[in-house]
């Protein structure tokens, strides 16, 4: 069934949607549906999916690997290896429907994980250590177990994705049923590679999720070099390298996240030129160092993890991208009918500039394992620095 | 009495019918409420019509069409007007991205800010002379590949204040057309070889008078708009990338 030849990219005219509540109020899957079904034509049938955050509060503290198999020894092989690797807390099947139009669905099982580590870094017995861990094998599952993929790995939060319209979609992952205070939503339209189950958004790492609607045509450039860092890419699908870029820039190189998303979608040398001295200097060994992440072609991206939703164009603004607020919900799509669908009355909404991230962090200390990026972070891994440079922090003053 | 139609719950494929039976008939005036992202609505429509729409409609409002006039209380999306003929589109919000895009007649009025490449491949013929007027700011690309009909630009109800009155490479390649702007912009956001230019009195005479139809759609005060300065921009030479690709 996943016969697949190793193809390059994706071309695509899709459909995003994305909502947050700034205070951890869990929010129906009724309404990311909605939102992502008034954008029904900028899909084809061949991919959609959801992300949400929060849906394991009694597992919280546990990784919860998404498994997606195309048959039974290969979810077997998956458990042998998380017998070995990790501390299995509790597994699943996770709950489907029957769907008339959805035919021979791969099989989807939910394991709650905390990853084995060696001695001397349990130890320390840090999160670091197991996030590394749990990236490694979620890399090494997806590269070396044929037939079986983690599509989600993150904590209190999961990806429902495959084959067919965001209706069809939900219908077959009970969506309803879920309550999320971060959801995202993918609604697909591939023309340049195979609309296949693993090749649907969201993609992930750990608890970072990406949807986009566009076309990462630097995606080998950027594959390469991930892979100097671990990364596998092994999808077969552009929108995989936003996701490790992610982990890499901020989790692991301590980028705050409006300069992450500054490397992805770098000013240009004639906006540098205008800054003030300190600010140039900053952009201009960011665009140094990053040359790898930066991100080219056509590109709408939300992107999400426990504690905030992004939104991103790319800096010349080829995808659309709205973000509208009310109260404490925050709402991002590519069509602002998306976002009157499910709120008709806004307060503020407004189309983000090109290359400028939307931020929105959920108030501190709303959720389990909450992240902020918002400031710049202590380098975690040096050999990385050594590798490839870092930007001194006395440049980092200005943010 | 106008038709008043609720297309909430509606798909666009059904309302457009409904749109095309009706002016078949002989109806001429419109009333739509519920509108939210119905794509292509009044497309291809060659009549003598008047609309009034309340929502946002979707993608390519009004485009190829010959002669409706559509009045939006609301936003629009990306692509309104898109190679639009004859005809008007008046919206009392802001609009999306590739507004008026190779638009070859007609006027679209908008009243708060625009995205990025409106006007993009505008032209004109003969007595078709396309107009976009927009009252807020708008993003990069603004007239891009223009090769004739006017833009004109106020920068007066934007919700952006923090950002330029016309973002980065204003008017590229343009090889036909004016772009008229309210205030200045910075020379280093226009697209290579450009430059801005006084008004004269005959381009006095034109703005006058687009920005009076403008005045009267919104219940504007004319005297208010013409109180600051205007710029020009024309493109240098109608074959900008002539010696590109030729050599």
């Amino acid at each position: 069934m996943w016969n697949l030849t190793l193809r390059a990219k994706e071309i695509s005219g899709c459909g995003i949607a994305g909502i947050i509540h700034k205070k951890g109020e869990l929010i129906p899957g009724e309404m990311i549906l909605k939102a992502i079904c008034c954008q029904y034509e900028r899909g084809n049938g061949l991919g959609a999916g959801f992300a949400a955050y929060g849906i394991y509060p009694d597992l919280a503290e546990y990784y919860a690997l998404h498994v997606m198999a195309q048959n039974r020894q290969a979810l077997e092989k998956v458990e042998e290896f998380l017998q070995k690797n990790t501390f299995l807390n509790f597994q699943e099947p996770i709950p489907t429907k029957r769907v008339k139009t959805i035919k021979n669905p791969p099989l989807f099982k939910r394991y709650f994980v905390k990853p084995k580590l060696e001695e001397e870094e349990a130890e320390f017995c840090n999160l670091t250590a197991e996030d590394d861990r749990m990236v490694q094998l979620v890399m090494e599952i997806n590269e070396k177990i044929e037939g079986a993929y983690v599509i989600s790995s993150g904590k209190n939060m999961g990806v429902f994705k495959g084959v067919g319209f965001p209706d069809e979609i939900a219908e077959f992952f009970r969506i309803d049923e879920y309550k999320a205070f971060i959801w995202t939503a993918h609604n697909r339209f591939p023309t340049n590679t195979p609309g296949w189950w693993g090749g649907a958004h969201p993609f992930t790492i750990l608890d970072w999720s990406i949807v986009h609607n566009g076309e990462i045509s630097s995606y080998g450039t950027n594959r390469r070099y991930l892979e100097l860092f671990g990364y596998k890419c092994t999808l077969l699908t552009d929108t995989e390298v936003v996701a490790y870029i992610l982990d890499l820039l901020i989790r692991k190189h301590g980028l705050p996240l409006e300069l992450a998303c500054k490397a992805m979608a770098p000013p240009f040398w004639i906006e540098i030129d205008e800054m003030p001295e300190e600010e140039r200097e900053l952009y201009t060994a960011l665009r140094i160092l990053y040359g790898g992440a930066v991100l080219n072609g056509p590109f709408a991206i939300l992107f999400a993890y426990n504690g905030g939703l992004v939104g991103l164009n790319d800096r010349v603004k080829l995808r659309p991208l709205v973000a509208a607020s009310k109260g404490d919900l925050y709402f991002m799509a590519s069509e602002e009918a998306a976002i009157r669908a499910i709120c008709p009355d806004p307060e503020k909404i407004w189309a983000p500039k090109a290359g400028e991230p939307v931020i929105i962090e959920m108030e501190e200390g709303v959720i389990p394992n909450q992240k902020s990026y918002l400031k710049p972070r202590p380098v975690e891994v040096r050999e990385d620095a050594l590798r490839i440079g870092y930007i001194p922090p006395s440049l980092f003053s200005g943010k | 009495m106008p038709l008043e139609l609720d297309i909430s719950h509606l798909h666009y494929s059904q309302v457009n019918k409904i749109l095309r039976d009706y002016i078949e008939k002989g109806e001429r005036e419109f009333i739509l409420r519920g509108v939210n992202g119905h794509r292509y609505l009044f497309a291809g429509i060659s009549a003598e019509i008047k609309a009034q729409l309340y929502g946002t409609p979707g993608l390519d409002l009004g485009a190829f069409m010959r002669g409706p006039e559509i009045r939006v209380f609301g936003n629009v999306q990306d692509g309104a007007g898109n190679t639009m003929d004859e005809g008007k589109i008046v919206v009392h919000g802001m609009a999306g991205d590739v507004v008026g895009y190779a638009m070859r007649g007609g006027k679209i009025h908008i009243y708060g800010d625009v995205g990025y490449r409106v006007g993009i491949h505008m032209k004109a013929y003969m007595d078709k002379v396309p107009v976009i007027i927009i009252g807020g700011k708008a993003g990069d690309f603004l007239g891009e590949y223009m090769a004739g009909g006017i833009i004109i630009l106020l920068g007066m109800h934007s919700i952006y204040p923090e950002r330029p009155l016309a973002g980065l490479f204003l008017g590229t390649g343009m090889h036909g057309g004016t772009i008229y702007v309210r205030g200045k912009v910075k020379e280093s956001y226009l697209g290579l070889g450009l430059k801005p230019y006084a008004l004269d009195g005959e381009d006095e005479k034109i703005l006058e008078k687009h920005l009076k139809e403008y005045c009267d759609d919104f219940g504007l005060d004319l005297s208010e708009i013409l109180k600051e300065d205007f710029i020009k921009i024309i493109p240098y030479t109608h074959r900008p990338y002539g010696k590109l690709y030729a050599y």
